[in-house]
This record gives C-alpha cells, structure tokens and sequence, in this order.
C-alpha cells in the first residue's frame, strides 16, 4: 500500500458575492516512502491549495488524502508543511535554537538530548554557529533553512514543501537545493515538493507530476532517473536533462495559451 | 538622534533659566506668589511635607490603588482580548457593544461608580480597572486578529492543538500589540486614579493637591504635583525597562527597523 | 461579514432588551439603574428641552477654544523642532519635564490661577492636547523623506516656501494623527474639569445629577457623552476627507500601494 495516496481531490473557494473559483478539478495520485516527487503547474493552478489539502490544513470539496490507510482530517501527525512564506511562519521571538527546538516540543521531547539534536540539525542545514541569532538577523537562505530544521526535527514521515526558495536568489537557490538533496538522503522522509522552476524538479525529483491550469488536474507523469546523488554540472549538462525540461515547458506553455 | 555622550548644556540651561525667573519673578511679586510661590518654597514644602510622612502617606495610597486597578485590568483585558481577537465568533457579537462604549470618555463612569460602590478604594480601583481595560483590549483584539494565517498555520502542521496554538504560537506573536496597549493604559490608570480621587476622595495625592488648592495652600500643592509627576515618570521608566527585558528579540528589529 | 455584524447588533439589542425587562421586573435598584425605557424618555425631554444641547454647547465651546489653541501654538512648534535639530535640543528639557504631569492634575493649578472660569478649562485642555500634537508634529517633520526636501532645493524654493509646500504636507500625516489622539484627550478632560470645578457644562450636569439622586439624568448624561465622543469622531474624519482629499492617495503613493 502505498504510504499517501490522493484520491479524487477537488477544491471549490467560494468567494464574497457568491463567486465560486475551481481551484482543483480533480487529482489523484499515489506517493510511496521515500520518494521525492514534485508538482509543476502554470502559476495559479492550485499548487499551494494542494498541499495545504494534503498537510489537512484545508477541507476539501470533494474526495480525500489517505495516509497509512487513514482518511486525513486535519493536520496527521507524522506529516509537516514547510511554507513559501518563511518570514511568516518562523517564530520572531524565539532564536534560531528556539525555533528549531519547536519542533521537538512539538513532537513532546523536551530534554537535554533535545536540545542536542537541535543543534545537530542546525549544524545539518549549514547554520552551526547562528543558534543564538534571531530571524530577522538571517538572510533570507538562511531562514528558509531554519524553517527546514524546525520541519525535520519533527521527525515527519512526509515532509511538504511549497515553493520553498521560491523567494530567495538564483545561488541560494542551487545550494539550499542541494542541501535539500542532503538531507533527504541522509534522513529518507519522503518529500512533496511545489516548485514553478521546472529545472529545479527535474533536478531534485525521483518523479514529476504536472498539474494543469485551473481546475487542475494531473497532465502528465514523468519519472526522472539520473543518477543519484545528483549534482550541480554533472546531472544538469546530461542531454535527456534538457529534453525533458524542454518537454515539461511545452507542456505547460500549452497548457496556459489561452484555448 | 545624538546618542547619549553630549550633554544637552543648552536644553538644561534654558529649564534652569526659567527656574531663575520663576524664582526671582516670585519673590519680587507679593501678589503671585499665592499662586506661584518660589521654586525654593516649593521644594522646602516637599520636603517637609515627605519628612513628616503626610505626603508619603498618600502616595502610597495612590499607588496601591493603581497597582491594583492596573495589574486587574490587565489581566481582564489580556485574556479577553485574546479571546476575542481569536474566536471570530465572539468577537462579531461582542463588536457592537465595544463600538458603542469605545467613545464615551472612561472618566463618565466616576459618578455611576460613586452611586455604586460610594467613595473609595473600592471605587477608585473600579474606574481604574474600567478605563485601563480599553487600552489594553483594544490593541490586544487587534494584534490577535492581525496575526499571519500562516503563522497559524505552521502550528498546526506541527500538529499543535487549539490551546497550544494559543500558548505557544498567538500569544508571543500578539506581545508587541500587548505591550504597546499595557504601556497606553499605564497613563491612563494614573490619571484616572488621581481624577476620581479629586473628584470623589478623600486620600491620596489627587485629593491633596485639590485640598491644598482649595485652603490655597499653594506651596504644597505644587509639591503634590511634582510628586505625582515623579510617580508618574518612575512607573514609565519602569515600564520601558521592563518591556526592553521581555522584548529583547524586538530591539534589535526595532532599532534596524529605524535605519 | 455582514452576517456576523448583524449578530453583534441583535447581541446588543438583545442585552438592552433583557436590561429593559430586568428593570421592569423590579429585579434592580431603580435608583442605581433605572429602566432603559426612563431613561430614554428622560434623555429625550432633555434634549428637546434644550437642556442638553445647551450644556453640550458650553463644553464644546471650552473644547474648541482649547484644541484649536494647542494646535495653534504646537503644530508650528513641533514643525520647528522637528527641523532644527538645535530648537529641538533647546525646547527637549523643558518638555521631558512638563510631560509626565497627568493632565488632570493641572486643573487645581489652573484653578488657582484662572478660577473657575472658562479659561481654567481652555487651559488645561490646551496643555493636555500639547504633546500627541507637538511630538507627533516634531516626528512628522523630522522624518520628512529626504528626497522630497531635496527636490525642493533643487528647484530653489526658499525656506518658507519649503516649509509651507513640502514639509506641512509631507508631515500631515503624523501632524492628523497628533490631532485625531487629542480629540479623545479634549473631550475627557472638559469632562474632567468641569467636574472637578464648574458650575455648567455636559461633565458638572453629570455630576451634579449624581448628587442629587437624579439617576435617570446622569445616566442621560452619559449617554450624551457617548454619542458626542462618536460624533465628534466622524466629523473629524469628514473634515479630513474633505479638506484633504489629495491626502489618502498620496499616502497610497507613498506606501506604494
């Protein structure tokens, strides 16, 4: 059985007025443990309502997320959301310490080997040294790696990710995908990550799924199967690596000229 | 703004010059010093009035009465304000109640107070409580509700449950909005104490300087204004280092804030 | 959202229903609280006697003179201090001084020199507006952008004309802010003084009404209050939108909105 399934999921928002936006139209997908899979789709297409379904921030209109066989129903234990948005979700008044040692509190572990594995995790993510520093000393790398060791140290089975670097700078971005690539190797959570740079998926993902302009639905899967570890010149001057970033680009051009 | 080292010379100078004039212009004129009476007069009557315990004794009585109507009204308004500013629900029917109550002016209830409670501590600590609520109730609902979804939200994905969130999570987010209403309401809840305690006393320092104006003891009332003026200041200092301490991740934000 | 602030009203009318019915049940103290219903009828003759409106008159008379003076003398101050650095350090002492005396506790000083006269009041409404007008004013003109006030050298405009085009608007919205904090202030502290020492106006008429039992009437009293609080809120905003329409999309501008 697979470890998270998504079946039939469907999202309406209904708007003041009476309006109603078709965010989903329909998905359903299955993730096995440990893979890492992304979703690509067309600005708009629901990605971020995805996962926040997924991670049981959000009810859905219609259908359902399996995990371990059970129905989702609000945020499942086992399974963290790391934001977009990571200026608005770490935590101003705690350090970088403090914030990572939020997740183990989470997870009910408050005690000296806590505070340990904390700073091993920050030692992980490449932040040894900044555990007494405050958020808003950080850049903005830096903080998204805060938001990523305060994720793991959760310890989740599944780790959601949404549009993680999609903030940060074109550098950050390749070494924080890399640290990513790490730490998954290291850690073996399985990852679904929401990404609009298309090369990035393709860097990272054992497999692709490509969402549709609203109401989205799966397109196409492609699985990716370049050699792990993956690596920053070698993996991304392979030929097939550009055809298949090539194919996913026509695809969602496609998929968003106007019909 | 200069940074501490230089000393104002030409600000102190232009006080103390004043202070000459006030000085010398009362003691040449018979005639104002029943209203203005010497600076040195004053400060012998402080003096005096503190040595001999009389001035000392309604201090303290002020004070207490506002310790207890400000750390009452505090504690009121904070868990309400979070209340509110969290639960849509109650907030929406309350809303109009508060809207309604907001304008009219805290000091109107002194007299409804005196029909109730009659004149004294009980009283006094009433009003107080009454006023300083607002303040800190206000700015409370309002921090609360502006809390970011996503802040929110990364609680929950930590699988926090409702009353966690508002521990660990609404709570220090909310502090800034508390403290600036805690820091509001300090003024507020020595003014009121020294109002009802003009109009309706018959101890603490707001009755004094009233009495004294009135067997036009002039002397003495301007020492019982310089003493709640002192009061006054030492609580805000007080206030400021205590907020520095509690608040200390906010400084340095603050101060980058302000380049 | 309408839905919910429907809820808030019906809440609200229901409380005052339930007091209406509690009272005529003789569950409370009609001297303490009497019905609702009395004192809305109170309240009405009142006004329609002219009573309160002529009491509101008096005090709003006493505010006006006192708000309109602070503004008067503070604005201009605040600009002063807030654009030279050396006028700011001049005036700082005797400011930090003055400040932390809670502002009814002047009116037994006032009162000493002025009596217990309309001045009295107009003095200690002028000194209670004195510092959100002169400190959010002396803010404003301090953090004036630095690129506008060089726009304006560079077209060589002279001090005054610097002053009157960009500093005053560049400011106004800290020096508005200044001005909508000391309405509240005006309004308690006319009712302060008046009833600490006076003989009319809307806070002695409260007041005066408690000590002679005329519980209906404070209560009317009170009420007038309320609705003078509030009304003197939306005119300020009135005034605001319509002397100073350019404002609120030059602030959009300005935040980058």
């Amino acid at each position: 059985m697979a470890l998270l399934e998504v079946q039939n999921l469907a999202k309406t928002y209904r708007q003041m007025g009476g309006d109603t936006t078709d965010a989903i139209g329909e998905i359903s997908c299955k993730i096995e443990p440990g893979e890492f899979v992304s979703f690509v789709g067309p600005s708009g297409c629901g990605k971020t309502t995805l996962l926040m379904s997924i991670a049981g921030l959000i009810a859905p209109s219609a259908g359902q997320v399996i995990i371990h066989g059970k129905e989702v129903s609000g945020p499942p234990p086992n399974l963290v959301l790391v934001f977009q948005d990571f200026n608005k979700s770490l935590f101003a008044w705690r350090s970088v310490l403090g914030n990572v040692r939020f997740g183990l509190e989470a997870r009910a572990r408050r005690s000296r080997r806590g505070e340990d594995k904390a700073r091993s995790l920050i030692d992980l993510v490449g932040l040894k040294g900044f555990e007494n520093h405050y958020p808003w000393e950080l850049s903005g790398g830096m903080q998204q790696r805060v938001a990523i060791a305060r994720a793991l140290a959760y310890e989740p089975e599944v780790l959601l990710m949404d549009e993680p670097f999609g903030s940060l700078d074109a550098l950050t971005r390749l070494e924080l995908e890399d640290t990513v690539l790490q730490l998954w190797e290291e850690l073996r959570t399985t990852i679904l990550f929401i990404t609009h740079d298309i090369e990035e998926a393709v860097y990272l993902s054992d497999r692709i799924l490509l969402l549709s302009q609203r109401p989205s639905r799966i397109i196409e899967e492609l699985s990716i199967d370049f050699a792990r570890p993956r690596n920053q010149v070698i993996t991304r001057s392979q030929p097939r690596f550009m055809e298949i970033r090539n194919r996913i680009y026509q695809r969602i051009r496609n998929e968003s000229a106007p019909s | 703004m200069n940074v501490g080292r230089d000393f104002n010379w030409a600000g102190w100078m232009l006080f103390a010059l004043l202070l000459l004039l006030w000085e010398f212009g009362s003691r040449l004129s018979p005639a104002l010093q029943s209203y203005l009476p010497p600076v040195s007069r004053i400060l012998r009557s402080l003096g005096e009035l503190i040595i001999s315990g009389q001035l000392v004794r309604h201090l303290m009585i002020t004070l207490s009465r506002f310790l207890q109507g400000y750390l009452l009204a505090a504690s009121i308004a904070v868990i309400l304000g979070i209340v509110l500013g969290y639960f849509r629900m109650a907030h929406s029917l309350f809303e109009a109640v508060i809207e309604f109550l907001r304008p009219m002016p805290s000091v109107a209830i002194i007299p409804v107070a005196v029909l109730l409670l009659g004149i004294g501590d009980a009283m006094i600590v009433a009003v107080t409580v009454y006023a300083s609520v607002w303040p800190v109730l206000i700015n409370t609902i309002d921090g609360v509700r502006h809390l970011e979804r996503t802040l929110i939200d990364t609680g929950r994905t930590f699988g926090l449950n409702r009353r966690k969130i508002l521990w660990l999570v609404v709570l220090p987010a909310a502090a800034p909005y508390i403290v600036t209403g805690l820091r509001i309401s300090l003024s507020i809840a020595l003014i009121l104490v020294t109002t009802a305690e003009m109009i309706a006393g018959s101890r603490g320092l707001g009755f004094f300087i009233l009495d004294q104006e009135r067997s036009m003891n002039s002397s003495n009332m301007y020492a019982g204004v310089v003493l709640v003026s002192a009061l006054g200041y030492v609580l805000n200092r007080l206030f400021v280092l205590g907020e520095g301490w509690a608040m200390q991740w906010r400084r340095g934000m603050l101060a980058r804030e302000s380049i | 959202m309408r839905a919910s602030k429907l809820n808030g009203l019906l809440f609200f009318l229901g409380l005052l229903i339930v007091w209406e019915l509690v009272a005529q049940a003789g569950l409370i103290n009609p001297l303490i609280v009497p019905a609702l219903s009395r004192i809305l009828r109170v309240f009405s003759d009142l006004v329609w006697s002219g009573q309160i409106p002529l009491q509101v008159a008096v005090s709003m008379k006493r505010a006006a003179a006192g708000y309109v003076m602070a503004a008067l003398v503070f604005i201009p101050l605040g600009i002063l201090m807030g654009l030279s650095q050396s006028v700011y350090r001049l005036f700082e002492v005797i400011v930090e001084m003055l400040r932390p005396v809670p502002p009814p506790v002047m009116i037994p000083v006032a009162m000493l020199f002025l009596g217990l006269e309309d001045g009295m009041k107009i003095f200690v409404i002028f000194f209670s507006c004195a510092w959100p007008i002169l400190l959010n004013t002396l803010d404003g003109a301090r953090n004036v952008d630095r690129v506008l006030l060089n726009t304006a050298r560079i077209f060589g405009l002279s001090r005054w004309k610097i002053i009157w085009n960009v500093i005053l608007p560049a400011a106004s919205p800290q020096i508005v802010t200044g001005l909508k904090v000391s309405l509240p202030i005006t309004l308690i502290l006319v009712v302060i003084s008046e009833m600490v020492g006076s003989t009319d106006g809307i806070g002695y008429f409260i007041l005066d009404s408690q000590r002679r039992f005329r519980v209906a009437h404070m209560y009317a009293g009170m009420l007038t209050l309320a609705i003078l609080g509030y009304a003197l809120n939306q005119f300020f905003n009135l005034f605001y939108r319509l002397l100073m329409p350019w404002h609120i999309g030059w602030l959009r501008l300005k935040d980058g909105r």
